[in-house]
């Protein structure tokens, strides 16, 4: 395509008018200040964080005690603790949007799919606070009846809130992954003497695999960074997950401990390093997982280009 | 309606309606002899894909639309509600304009619809599936690659490969809507002598890329033109002696 732009351009160059020229170094300043802010906020982690390494040991960080107060700097229990909310809320949201979203691409009739789109749309909007209260209020308690735990403030309650969070973005991207699937391949499928649900399963979804895994991503995006719910469900204990059945006693996240102690920390203190040490974790963290993210959404978009054509 | 004549399918007096109200099929009556090959032709909008969405009730996935009269699959209604539109789809295959490969391998997409019927036995599966691609003149291009995936395929090769995918399933009637639309002459002439093989085990209703290739395939023709259906012979003489001025300006190049 480009070479025949090229032989498109006019053979004398007729000289480009300065509001071009000025609307293309706007748009190029943008572009690259996108870029220079994100490495702004990576050097001011690293100024408050990386003097951390030289106060506290890296032994002692990647210990499994977190107790501030009394010099005790292990971060593998948040790590772990976000990890794990963060798997949980995954695991939920994933099948249940995927259903959800096939529900109402595939099978719910017009005037139905007329209302639930927009209404989950709207849900995407709720303020997390509200969520967080009404986790607490009204889904703690009965994650503590049903489950019998001693608190109902567990990893796996912050993990349901974090799915519901999850939940609109996730299905809304996925429908439209699935609604932009060329009528002829469902035709296909039928011909062939496929039932609806086996052309959903086996051929819809499939085609459709780039757009709902990156409405997953989407959706989890949205929830990783999640602090006010998290911190509000998930009990605060920093002690390191040790299986899957930690995922019912209480945990604390990174975000959750930030935004707990950040407050009371004396700035410039080891505590106040440290906590900046939590951020970069984060940043990397999220950084690596969008990393990933996109090598397989390129990859898979690389072949569905190819479906497609 | 008298005794019903001998054929595989009977359309009485058939109507189609999209939700737009257009009437894209007008009480239409044919009937659609076995082991033959039907050809359906005429110019675009003419209603012809639409008559062979009914045969297998693909139509059905369409909002609002409306289908009144009656099809006949040897003898037995297969146009009214209640019908299992799964079962009759097995019976009724159909090859589409545009190839569809579905996203799996070459082998996959051949077997694919033996999975469905429950074939579980694998020997039985690699065996229709080389019975199949060699049906729709495949095997040679393909056989040492079944793995590859689908969409790697030329154009030509994807069309024979949904008409062997078609085939595997062993239906009794096969629709083939422009089959050979998007390919050169030598694979458009593999398609055709391969359906000229395979009428002899299953019927065969087509809607041709060019008046031409009805002609050169034609056991029986049908001329339709803006939902209706001019007329009906057997053989070539549609294209040599046509009744009706109109079929005789289409055939001899005048419109369309
Ligand atoms: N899904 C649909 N919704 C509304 N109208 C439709 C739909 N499909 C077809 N039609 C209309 O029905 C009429 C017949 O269409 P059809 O596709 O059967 O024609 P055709 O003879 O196959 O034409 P072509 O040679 O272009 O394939 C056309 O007027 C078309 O606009
Ligand atoms: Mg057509």
């Amino acid at each position: 395509m480009a070479p025949s732009l090229a032989t498109l351009k006019p053979p004398a160059r007729a000289s480009r008018n300065w509001g071009e020229l000025i609307v293309e170094a706007l748009i190029r300043a943008a572009g690259y200040s996108a870029i220079l802010f994100v490495f702004l906020i990576l050097l001011f982690l690293l100024r408050e964080g990386l003097p951390t390494f030289a106060e506290v040991g890296l032994g002692d960080l990647f210990a499994v005690r977190w107790y501030p107060i009394e010099d005790y700097f292990g971060l593998l229990p948040l790590i772990g603790g976000s990890l794990i909310v963060t798997l949980g809320a995954t695991l939920l949201a994933m099948p249940l949007g995927l259903a959800t979203a096939v529900f109402v691409a595939e099978i719910a009739p017009r005037w139905l799919r007329e209302i639930l789109k927009p209404l989950i749309e709207v849900l995407g909007g709720l303020p997390s606070v509200v969520l967080g209260f009404m986790g607490m209020l009204a889904l703690a308690p009965l994650v503590r009846e049903t489950l019998n735990t001693p608190t109902g403030l567990t990893a796996f309650t912050g993990s349901i809130l974090l799915a519901g969070m999850a939940l609109p973005t996730l299905v809304s991207v996925a429908e439209d992954a699935l609604d932009a699937v060329p009528r002829s391949y469902r035709d296909a499928a039928l011909a062939l003497g496929a039932t609806p649900w086996q052309t959903i399963w086996r051929v819809t979804v499939p085609a459709a695999r780039t757009g709902v895994l990156t409405a997953g991503m989407l959706g989890i995006g949205r929830a990783i960074g999640e602090t006010m719910t998290v911190m509000m469900v998930t009990g605060n204990a920093a002690r390191l997950p040790d299986g899957l059945g930690a995922l019912f006693l209480p945990v604390r996240t990174m975000t959750a401990t930030i935004a707990a102690e950040m407050g009371e920390v004396a700035n410039g203190s080891t505590h106040y390093h440290v906590l900046f040490t939590v951020g970069l974790a984060l940043f990397l963290i999220s950084f690596l997982v969008n990393l990933m993210a996109s090598a397989v959404v390129f990859r898979q978009k690389k072949r569905s280009e190819r479906l497609l054509s | 309606m008298t005794t019903p004549p001998p054929a595989k399918i009977t359309i009485e007096r058939l109507s189609v309606q999209y939700r737009d109200g257009t009437e894209s099929l007008r009480d239409i009556s044919l009937s659609i002899p076995a082991h033959q090959i039907t050809v359906l032709f005429g110019p675009a909008g003419g209603g012809k894909s639409t008559l062979l969405r009914a045969l297998n009730r693909l139509n059905d996935l369409v909002d609002g639309v409306r289908v009144t009269g009656r099809i006949l699959l040897d003898g037995e209604e297969i146009s009214g509600p209640g019908v299992d539109t799964v079962a009759l789809r097995r019976r009724v295959g159909m090859v589409f304009a545009q190839p569809v490969p579905l996203p799996m391998s070459i082998r996959q997409n051949v077997v694919y619809g033996l999975e469905l019927a429950g074939v579980r036995d694998a020997a039985r599966r690699e065996w229709e599936l080389e019975k199949a691609l060699r049906a729709a003149a495949l095997w040679d291009e393909v056989q040492d690659r079944l793995d590859a995936p689908a969409v790697a395929l030329s154009g030509g090769q994807q069309q024979r490969l949904c008409l062997a995918r078609v085939l595997a399933l062993e239906p009794e009637v096969i629709l083939l809507d422009e089959p050979t639309s998007g390919l050169d002459p030598i694979s458009t002439a593999k398609v055709e002598q391969s359906l000229q093989e395979i009428k002899r085990l299953y019927t065969v209703v087509i809607v041709p890329h060019s008046v031409q290739q009805a002609a050169r395939l034609a056991d029986q023709a049908a001329f339709f033109l803006q939902g209706e259906l001019v007329e009906t012979a057997a053989g070539r003489e549609l294209f040599v002696t046509p009744r009706e001025a109109r079929t005789n300006d289409y055939v001899t190049g005048r419109f369309g």
